[in-house]
């Protein structure tokens, strides 16, 4: 009898605590619905992805204050290094989720993006991208997994039709173009696009010489050399950052201006390029996914990044990190619940018509691609950044051939 | 392809494996006496390379002036990282050794990167994107001032350890380390002082190097590694090895990026490396040990 007796009392101990247990954490379920959105935001910012990752991070650091004034719900962020690293990328997206994040947005690179995209879809986490062009990652099947960002053939489309209205603006086109490219996961897909797009517009110019190189080169001397040899008019060039400065001061030091740089990816337009090589950045154009200086959106954007930091230009980095926090929040109003499947279900029919970037607005298609965003072409001059297409965006027209660099004191 | 692409290449690659080499033969030049491998090797660099780039961005000090003070301030630096932390690690087994001097690279970079970011940083000299111009050749003016001083360094160093009582009695404990024992050297303080000028050697490459690359605190893994291929190359504890070692490398890197895609660099100086442990395990100017 004792023995049933305690039997039962163990048994009444247990449900008693887990009574406790569900009574205590009913509150905390309750408040998580009511509560902000925890947003785990994984960017690059150590490493040799350092410089663009940290551009990536003041967008998110911008996004809730700007989106509690237009009267969407609070986000709490959760930021994590992926220190330039696919293994780190994963490990910290897992952290994360194991931490609490209800949603993940990222990660700059189309690698570390693509480790986070596994990880969000085993775990059934959202995961909105901020930046990765690579094709592959919206092509999977995953159902949690969206990216509000064009894919490189995307980014290739737009960048040939752009550059032909350009060079029937100026009435001026290159006859051959020597093709740099970084050979990481970006850098090979482009390469890769730029194959299968290019036949289809019908360019004027002819690819002379093809030179991939790493993304973390100490020294691009060999590559420019490799380059120039080649005699062509332009660069069609696929970067990061760090190498974008390099090549720009081996074409000074090798007394090369090419007639124009035109550039596919990411660099180019950075500030820390900008203010680095100060009046030798002037003249790249960059065709890449951009805002939209007309929209409201846009302008306060401008402002909240003007007030934070007066030096620093937006860009492509601010722009769709700033938005894949707008997609977050947008979504967590019209769930109600941060239950990740109510909120993939949410983003699935997300319809944002007043948002930064060029194109109709922000939507997603059944593989979590929005196909509707649009690139702009824009060119440095003077510290600033034009936009010279497409037309409807356009606040400045190009200046063609690029000036010397030999006169630029 | 021209010929004078094929002089310009060559010329740079030259340039710049002087730099590589006289940073290499710090590395060697500790091994080759103290008998520890420095696994901090690039981290040591960087912090010579970031006050370059304070020297330049505070007091607008160039580089080139800066080479001996920033010596004279990692010979300190090493001198006392020697005294105070290696010393007692030196009769203890290797991989303790390792385990140490690679806590000491982890340390280093994470401290570099708490106080400067992660950004690259540069210093933009007057001369900083200047060129000579020999006819079609085109040499870069920042390469040509660092490989001179780099030259200049390596021949006092050289003279050092040939000409001086010190010099002599270094060598003297790297020969015979039991017989500078008997003969009364002070072997504690010659190390230090061993580890002090391989750490001047790599204060003054990292002074150099930094007028033609940028700097961040995540450099140093990847010249450690650059350090450890030419030094193996040219033949550990070699001073002269160091030296051919840096400029095989810088050579074959820019001929192979020129003649192959540039991508496959440093493949090629990984395939010198597996043909010298092949067929001359001691590196090219090595002495066979017995």
């Amino acid at each position: 009898m004792t023995r049933i007796s305690m039997q039962a009392n163990r048994r009444r101990m247990l449900a008693g605590a887990a009574a406790t247990a569900a009574t205590l954490a009913a509150p905390a379920i309750l408040r998580a619905a009511g509560g902000a959105l925890r947003v785990g935001v994984l960017l690059p910012r150590s490493g040799f992805e350092a410089g663009i990752g940290q551009d990536c991070q003041r967008g998110a650091d911008l996004a809730p204050a700007i989106l509690k004034s237009l009267g969407l719900p609070d986000i709490t962020l959760m930021n994590a290094d992926t220190e330039s690293n696919v293994d780190t990328a994963r490990a910290r997206a897992e952290k994360l989720i194991g931490d609490g994040a209800q949603l993940l947005v990222g990660a700059f690179d189309s690698g570390q993006t693509t480790a986070i995209a596994q990880v969000a879809e085993q775990k059934g986490i959202p995961f909105v991208i901020n930046i990765a062009a690579a094709p592959a990652i919206t092509e999977q099947g995953y159902k949690f997994v969206f990216r509000n960002f064009p894919t490189a053939p995307m980014i290739l489309g737009d960048a040939f039709a752009n550059q032909k209205n350009i060079f029937a603006a100026i009435g001026a086109a290159p006859k051959s173009v020597v093709f740099m490219h970084v050979n990481d996961t970006f850098g090979t897909a482009m390469a890769k696009g730029i194959g299968a797009v290019m036949p289809k517009f019908n360019m004027p110019y002819t690819i002379a010489e093809e030179i991939a190189y790493d993304p973390a080169a100490r020294d691009l001397s060999v590559e420019v050399a490799k380059a120039k040899a080649a005699d062509a008019d332009a660069l069609l060039v696929v970067s990061r950052l760090n190498d974008a400065m390099l090549l720009t001061r081996e074409l000074v030091k090798q007394r090369w201006t090419p007639q124009a740089i035109l550039s596919m990816g990411p660099g180019w337009y950075d500030d820390q390029y900008l203010k680095t090589l100060g009046s030798l950045a002037d003249g790249p154009i960059s065709f890449v996914p951009w805002y939209d200086p007309h929209k409201k959106l846009t302008q306060v954007l401008e402002a909240a990044l003007a007030k934070a930091d007066s030096n620093v230009n937006l860009n492509t980095n601010h722009i769709f990190t700033f938005e894949a926090l707008l997609v977050a929040a947008d979504a967590y109003r019209r769930a109600g619940s941060t239950d990740p499947k109510a909120l993939a279900a949410a983003i699935r029919t997300t319809n944002i018509t007043d948002n930064v970037s060029i194109g109709p607005g922000i939507a997603f298609n059944a593989k979590g691609q929005n196909d509707k965003v649009k690139d702009g072409a824009i060119q440095n001059r003077g510290g600033k950044l034009l936009t010279l297409a497409p037309k409807d965006a356009a606040n400045a027209k190009p200046e063609w051939p690029m000036r010397s660099y030999l006169s630029r004191g | 392809m021209p010929l004078e692409v094929y002089f310009n290449v060559v010329i740079g690659g030259v340039l710049t494996g002087l730099v590589y080499g006289l940073m290499a033969l710090g590395l060697s030049v500790i091994f080759g006496v103290v008998r520890v491998v420095n696994f901090a090797h690039g981290e040591m660099m960087t912090i010579a390379m970031f006050i370059a780039v304070l020297a330049f961005s505070a007091l607008h000090l160039d580089p080139l002036i800066m080479l001996i003070p920033i010596a004279a301030v990692m010979f300190v630096f090493g001198y006392a990282l020697q005294v105070a932390l290696i010393n007692p690690f030196i009769r203890r087994p290797e991989h303790t050794q390792f385990l140490l001097l690679v806590a000491l690279a982890i340390i280093i970079a994470n401290t570099l990167l708490i106080i400067f970011g992660p950004d690259a940083r540069s210093v933009q000299t007057a001369y900083a994107l200047d060129s000579f111009q020999l006819g079609p050749i085109i040499i870069d003016a920042a390469k040509v001032y660092a490989g001179a001083a780099a030259i200049l360094f390596t021949v006092a160093l050289f003279a050092f350890f040939r000409l001086t009582l010190v010099g002599k009695a270094i060598r003297a404990c790297a020969d015979n380390y039991t017989g500078a024992l008997v003969v009364g050297l002070d072997v504690q303080r010659l190390y230090a002082l061993t580890f002090g000028l391989g750490a001047a050697c790599v204060g003054a490459a990292g002074a150099m190097l930094v007028l033609v690359v940028d700097v961040t605190p995540m450099l140093g893994p990847s010249y450690t590694l650059l350090a450890f291929v030419i030094v193996i190359t040219g033949g550990l504890g070699s001073m002269p090895g160091a030296l051919v070692g840096g400029v095989l490398i810088g050579v074959t890197e820019a001929l192979a990026g020129l003649l192959f895609t540039p991508s496959a660099k440093s493949m090629f100086a990984f395939a010198i490396l597996v043909l010298v442990l092949l067929f001359r395990p001691q590196g090219l100017l090595g002495r066979r040990l017995s």
